[in-house]
């Protein structure tokens, strides 16, 4: 019988439409599935809300009554980021602050999702509200990569990238603030996309980076990728940021190149990312998929964006900013954790003993470095000089992009590094984000889609594509035919080669 | 020479409403030094006239018709309130003993 947790999205739905297989037992071969290895793994946070067989008995149902599917997705599993709300479920952010939380209202992304019929199975963990790169600042325990257990699976998102890496799900939701979609994606072997930044809804996603932050899809191919992203995208009026504008077609673009053809396309390779820092296998598997590009009949020119080495120091300096603004929320007055609430002590005295006791080393760095950053005094020196950066950024991307389609770089310096490597050391692990920030700073679509395995270490890396505003369905184009060449290269889909985990009985 | 003082990390988890311990204060004072001295780099750009990006998306005024809709009932509000009473939040005193 086949492993239904193998296929991809796009063929489950198709079997579920077909009839070879109810959308309930899809949900519970990966229930199964997660049953048996998660206790390895740690993707999920929570798992089974009572929505999820609701929705895997609505689907069924509907294909039985002849209806037509609800999208391209109906019934397939997903794994949701615990930083989106959802009813019925907890949402923790990953967070002791949030802990057990019920949120009384679901995301605008929960909401389209189950109104495509997608079966959520649960919240996959993360770093404590979004920071971080390599899911161990989360409270509630580190997630393990699939491809060795000794080492991190990326963050923030390292539960989503994981759960679609171990087969627990196939497709799943991350966020992306400064690479926490694309850089899990990069080390786990699997494709993560960045949308344009205000095309995805932020309502019901807990703010971190508010101008930065943007929920997107996780996959293992990029067509599923795409599928997801056309569910989940979209004008919200309930976010004022979110764009008035039709979505990219990216499911056609993904169907587009597949067929393999880049003649015509210009290629841009990122001269700023490359050298120090950057890993040897890292650097030659980059190499070959840019002579796989070529090959595949794109040009390929080299663009230098001098200002993208200013752009993790902006990075560093905007996002705690807005972290230390997005976080005093958190008051212990109307929601989350209260401490030392003993009828004697004040309201600012049981504020500041809470926020002691339900933030974790890395949120209070950032609220600290964000508090320092917006002070009178020092604000023109950081604050207002990386706004100037985020401007150089734009620029270049704008100069870069008047000569090419789509730039090109390594999606992340290095593959994944071992769990606790870096946990001392901030400003080693914020490296981790080196390539992927200035697409948040500048708004840009990006995506990271795998590149093969490292010859070092034998370890996933990502290439990462990006497009400009808007035209995020190049991207996808380019990945797609990428993905089809390098899969007819090397044997394959690089996901099948991730080792067998333990399997418990 | 740091760049950001013990004290100054002190004053900062204050104006954060963060009780931090004395361990934590150590361990963040060399930390945030270090992070501080890595990103002011982008004091490279201070004295040039560049126009400040807040957003990447440059929208004002978003519209949308002020229509009635539902919103939380009280009950749902409460729900997840550390402490409630009589139908409403229930809070520590705001005001300090002298007051």
């Amino acid at each position: 019988m086949t492993d239904l947790t193998r296929l991809t999205a796009a063929d489950l739905a198709a079997r579920i439409q077909a009839k070879d297989v109810s959308a309930v037992e899809v949900a519970q071969a990966h229930l199964d599935r997660i049953a048996a290895v998660d206790s390895a793994v740690h993707a999920f946070l929570h798992v089974d809300g009572p929505r999820r067989v609701e929705r895997a008995l609505a689907v069924d149902e509907d294909v039985a009554a002849g209806n037509p599917a609800a999208s391209p997705l109906a019934g397939v599993p997903l794994a949701l980021k615990d930083v989106l709300t959802m009813r019925g479920a907890p949402t923790t952010c990953g967070s002791k602050m949030l802990e057990g939380w019920q949120p009384p209202y679901d995301a605008t992304v929960t909401l389209k999702l189950l109104e495509a019929g997608v079966v959520i199975l649960g919240k996959t963990n993360m770093d404590e509200f979004a920071m971080g790169s390599s899911t161990e600042n989360s409270a509630y325990g580190v997630t393990r990569n699939p491809w060795d257990l000794d080492r991190i699976p990326g963050g923030s998102g390292g539960g989503s990238s994981a759960a679609l890496a171990s087969f627990e799900a196939p497709l799943a939701i991350g966020t992306d603030t400064g690479g926490s979609i694309r850089q899990p994606g990069s080390v786990t072997g699997t494709v993560g996309v960045k949308p344009t930044y205000g095309t995805v809804s932020r309502y019901g996603l807990v703010a971190f980076s508010s101008s930065l932050d943007q929920a997107g899809p996780c996959a293992r191919t990029v067509l599923d990728a795409a599928l997801l992203h056309e569910v989940i995208g979209g004008h919200d009026p309930l976010d004022s940021t979110s764009i008035n504008a039709p979505l990219p077609p990216v499911v056609a673009a993904a169907r587009e190149g597949a067929n393999g053809d880049l003649s015509g396309v210009r290629v841009g390779v990122v001269t700023q990312f490359a050298g120090d820092g950057y890993q040897a296998g890292v650097l030659a598997s980059f190499e070959a998929a840019v002579a796989q590009l070529k090959e595949l009949g794109a040009e390929i020119v080299e663009v230098s964006c001098p200002s993208f080495d200013l752009a993790l120091p902006a990075y560093y300096l905007i996002a705690p900013s807005e972290c230390s603004s997005n976080l005093a929320r958190f008051d212990a007055m109307r929601y989350g954790l209260r401490v030392g609430d003993d009828a004697a002590r004040s309201a600012e005295e049981v504020m500041s003993l809470t926020r002691e006791a339900g933030f974790g080393p890395e949120v209070k760095r950032r609220i600290m470095l964000g508090t320092y950053a917006l002070s009178s005094g020092y604000y023109d020196a950081y604050y207002g000089s990386a706004q100037k950066v985020r401007t150089l950024i734009t620029r270049d991307f704008d100069a870069a992009f008047g000569k090419v389609d789509v730039l090109v770089s390594p999606t992340t310096p290095t593959t994944a590094f071992r769990i606790g490597e870096r946990a001392n050391d901030p400003m080693a692990m914020y490296k981790a984000d080196l390539c992927t920030i200035p697409s948040n700073l500048a708004g840009n679509a990006a995506l990271s889609v795998p590149s093969g395995l490292s010859d070092e270490d034998g370890l996933p890396v990502g290439l990462q594509i990006m497009s400009p505003a808007l035209q995020d369905h190049r991207g996808y184009r380019v990945a797609a035919a990428y993905e089809a060449a390098r899969n007819a290269a090397q044997g394959g889909p690089l996901i099948n080669r991730v080792p067998e985990l333990e399997v418990a009985n | 020479m740091p760049s950001i003082s013990r004290d100054e990390v002190a004053h900062l988890a204050r104006l954060a409403r963060l009780a931090v311990t004395e361990e934590e204060l150590d361990l963040f004072a060399g930390q945030l030094d270090q992070i501080v001295q890595a990103v002011a780099k982008v004091g490279d750009v201070a004295d040039q006239d560049i126009p400040p990006t807040s957003h990447s998306v440059p929208l004002t005024n978003v519209f949308r018709r002020d229509l009635v809709r539902p919103g939380l009932t009280q009950q749902q509000a409460l729900a997840a309130a550390p402490a409630a009473e009589d139908g409403r939040f229930r809070v520590p005193r705001i005001l300090g003993e002298e007051a």
